[in-house]
């Protein structure tokens, strides 16, 4: 509450002598260089210890994607969109492709359906798993940052194997995927998820029920359930306070809505709560693999593209196919056309909701590409749940968001 | 409940605000005017549509106009967490003026900053409207109309000295 | 010239830059006693003391973070990320740098400590890679000088290993620490000066 003017006047004149005095704020700057996968900067006013303001100022990796899909022909923005969030690649293109899917009138073959579902689900783990190790950088609990790591590379192994690269998989096309699985995939597969099994009780044991830990994130950050909505924040960290939201659960894309899960819910709603959530995020990760994994050995025989695309394959094409299990793209459908018209998808990444507006003129490039990212969304928590807290604070509740600067700028 | 079930039911609860309600891919598009957008926002609040998922604008350069519009969704009605309503509102590309939908889904404080930086749509109102991402000499140049031409070729014409 | 320390590893000749503990730690003795010159020294210990500043400019961040989990382990080679570039001389450009990063870059460049020492990582550094007809991107060369470029979109963490170790065998060959150490620049390099100041949108 200010004083105004006048009344400054009126005491003067009583011959009182009068100053303003403004609250001195000591302002620092945050990044963009700091440890920690942050290329972000906060202006952040501090009185004494605690922060009065945060203003996130992103945009540092803002490489235009937008604009720059409007210039590529539709196959050829999957590798760029790709780019926002490579640790999280397969989850982040798959409601592009499912946009695209909507426009052209196409339906996945049940086999590309769960061999999406299957590589989305290992890209999450591995998305977790670095955001844990991230998180563990942030407050300096190095073994989280070398066990997320470590056991990360298994993940990244299993994706290489079945995709061929490390991260930028660029898997799915319209309609189908690319690759088929090689033979002894399950096996492999069985054998993550079991090793994978047995490590969630250590990670339990030595992160999430350390008391060190605990007392360094217990009760900071706090997103109540209202607020939360009405931030319209997503992912563990909408689950983290107690809303059962999910787009696999909302609107089961692809094959989730036959496959057996839980989306885990806590209610604390606090810095632990959302690494809980994504703890347990991975145990049932781990499920639908298993479950997919099955199917698949069970129909080996099905083909990855539709039939009816099948059949149109030259010779060659064919070949190919029988041979590796590679699908070799045409010419024709690089410079495709698609029916004009505008088409919403969403899908669950690994930090939440990820949206995308597609419009079509009929051309063989969109005519408007749109995305918003989880973290993108995510974002306005820096803004509104800083304030309050204490400095050493601020990189608890960064971490805990599992924000990814690269993801939000797009 | 399915999606034209819902459209019709926005239909019947809007009446006479909206200009047009359809269902497109995925969503229910709901077109506006300007003086309405708010009143319509309002409604669709109550409804309990209390998110706004994305606020996207397209560029129409031949028809003169920019089409701003908010996807709004629900995180607390499980029922209606299903489906999308896209709140479409038309403004003329020389004067985009239009108020802000802040105080009704404060979800929208960045995506609207956002717009504003990439297509100067300026949203009356908005509490903080400064560039988001762009630096503000960019943010100038309200990169994402369409009469903003990215070059075809590389933007590195050169060589890097020494290739060694 | 050999780019081993001199007589004392003339049969490795050009093989040998880590590893057996001993057999590096006679070496050093033998050179500090005094049978080879100080300058040599100088490359020789700042090969084994390459510390990346942590500036994660892009993606490639992704497998930058990889290359010091266990499975890679950079840190045999004697460079461990840090945070401040107050202690640092080294700095991995991974993947692109926008128009705002180039000024955070620049910055953070002037701010290590000599001499300093560049690899850009990844298809956007050297090209523009996917990005190449952005608008808001900048050729990472024209900021500050690169010594070793990486190919791959993004580089697998081996990719990097192996660029470190080709730097570290460049200081050794071309002496660049103690060029710098006699001279007071890096005669290898030019120091580009950017066209345009990439601070200038800056408003405190
Ligand atoms: S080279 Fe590829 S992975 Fe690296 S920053 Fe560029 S787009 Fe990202």
């Amino acid at each position: 509450m200010s004083i105004s003017e006048g009344t400054l006047g009126e005491l003067r004149s009583k011959g009182v002598e009068v100053r303003r005095i403004d609250k001195e704020y000591y302002e620092i700057f945050i990044g963009p260089q700091h440890p920690g996968s942050g290329h972000m900067r906060f202006r952040v006013k501090l009185d004494g210890d605690i922060i009065v303001d945060a203003d996130p100022d992103i945009g540092y990796v803002h490489r235009t994607m937008e604009k720059l899909s409007e210039g590529r022909e539709w196959l050829k923005i999957t590798p760029l969109v790709e780019r926002m969030t490579i640790i999280d690649a397969c989850n982040i293109t798959l409601p592009y492709i499912n946009a695209l899917e909507k426009l052209m009138d196409k339906r996945p073959s049940t086999r590309a359906s769960y061999l999406r579902v299957l590589l989305c689900e290992m890209n999450r783990i591995a998305s977790h798993l670095y955001g844990f190790g991230i998180f563990g950088v942030f407050i300096g609990h190095s073994t989280a940052y070398m066990w997320g790591f470590g056991d990360r590379e298994v993940f990244v192994e299993l994706s290489e194997i079945l995709t061929g690269t490390r991260l930028t998989y660029t898997y799915h096309i319209p309609g189908g995927v690319r690759r088929d699985m090689p033979q002894d995939f399950p096996q492999m597969v069985r054998r993550a998820v079991r090793y994978m099994r047995s490590r969630m009780p250590e990670y339990e044991k030595i992160f999430l029920n350390n008391p060190v830990i605990v007392t360094r994130l217990k009760d900071v950050g706090v997103i109540t359930k209202n607020r939360a909505a009405e931030l319209g924040v997503v992912g563990p960290t909408l689950r983290g306070s107690g809303i059962r939201y999910d787009v696999r659960l909302a609107e089961p894309y692809e094959v989730y809505g036959e496959i057996d899960f839980e989306v885990p819910v806590f209610e604390d709603g606090d810095a632990l709560a959302r690494t809980w959530v994504r703890v347990e995020e991975i145990k049932q990760s781990l499920n639908i693999m298993e479950q997919a994994i099955d199917w698949l050995e069970r129909h080996r025989d099905e083909p990855v593209i539709p039939k009816e695309d099948y059949d149109k394959l030259p010779k060659l094409h064919k070949e190919v196919y029988e041979k590796s299990g590679r699908v070799k793209l045409l010419p024709a459908q690089i410079s495709m056309k698609v029916p004009p018209g505008k088409a919403v998808a969403r899908g669950e990444a690994g930090r939440g909701e990820i949206f995308y507006y597609v419009e079509s003129d009929g051309g063989t490039m969109p005519y408007r590409l749109r995305v918003v990212t989880p973290s993108a969304r995510n974002a306005i928590v820096f803004k509104r749940i800083l304030p309050g807290h204490r400095l050493m604070d601020l990189p608890t509740v960064y971490g805990s968001i599992d924000y990814f600067a690269p993801e939000a700028d797009r | 409940m399915s999606l034209p079930e819902l459209g019709e039911e926005i239909r019947v609860r809007l009446g006479v605000l909206a200009r047009e309600v359809k269902v497109a891919k995925g969503f229910v598009e709901v077109v506006t005017g300007r003086e309405t957008l708010r009143e319509v926002a309002k409604t669709l609040k109550e409804m309990g549509f209390d998110h706004v998922k994305s606020v996207t604008a397209v560029d129409y350069p031949k028809e003169g106009k920019i089409r701003v519009t908010y996807h709004a969704s629900s995180f607390l009605n499980e029922e209606l967490s299903r489906f999308m309503v896209g709140l479409s509102v038309d403004l003329p590309r020389d004067k985009p003026v239009v108020e802000t939908l802040y105080p009704i889904w404060n979800s929208v404080e960045f995506m609207e900053r956002e717009v504003y930086e990439f297509f100067g749509v300026i949203f009356e109102g908005h509490p903080d409207l400064r560039p988001l991402l762009l630096a503000p000499d960019l943010a100038e140049k309200k990169v994402m109309r369409k009469d903003f031409v990215v070059r075809e070729e590389s933007i590195y014409e050169g060589v890097p000295h020494e290739y060694k | 010239m050999g780019v081993g320390v001199g007589g004392a590893c003339a049969k490795g000749e050009g093989k040998v830059y880590a590893g057996n503990l001993n057999v590096a730690a006679k070496r050093a003795r033998d050179i500090i006693l005094g049978k080879l010159k100080l300058g040599e020294v100088v490359d020789w210990a700042t090969t084994f003391s390459l510390w990346p500043v942590h500036l994660v400019t892009s993606c490639c961040g992704a497998e930058f973070a990889a290359t010091w989990s266990p499975r890679f382990d950079a840190e045999q080679y004697g460079a461990l990320p840090w945070i401040s570039p107050r202690q640092t001389n080294f700095i991995i450009i991974e993947g692109t740098v926008t128009r705002k990063m180039a000024c955070a870059l620049r910055i953070t460049y002037e701010q290590m400590a000599h001499p300093k020492f560049v690899i850009a990582m990844g298809a956007c550094a050297l090209d523009g890679g996917l990005f190449y007809n952005s608008y808001n991107v900048v050729k990472p060369w024209e900021i500050v000088p690169v010594d070793v470029y990486i190919a791959g979109c993004p580089p697998p963490p081996e990719a990097l290993a192996r660029a470190i170790l080709d730097l570290r065998k460049k200081i050794r060959e071309k002496k660049m620490a103690s060029n710098w150490l006699r001279e007071g620049w890096r005669g290898d390099v030019e120091y580009p000066m950017p066209k345009e100041d990439p601070c200038k949108w800056w408003q405190p």
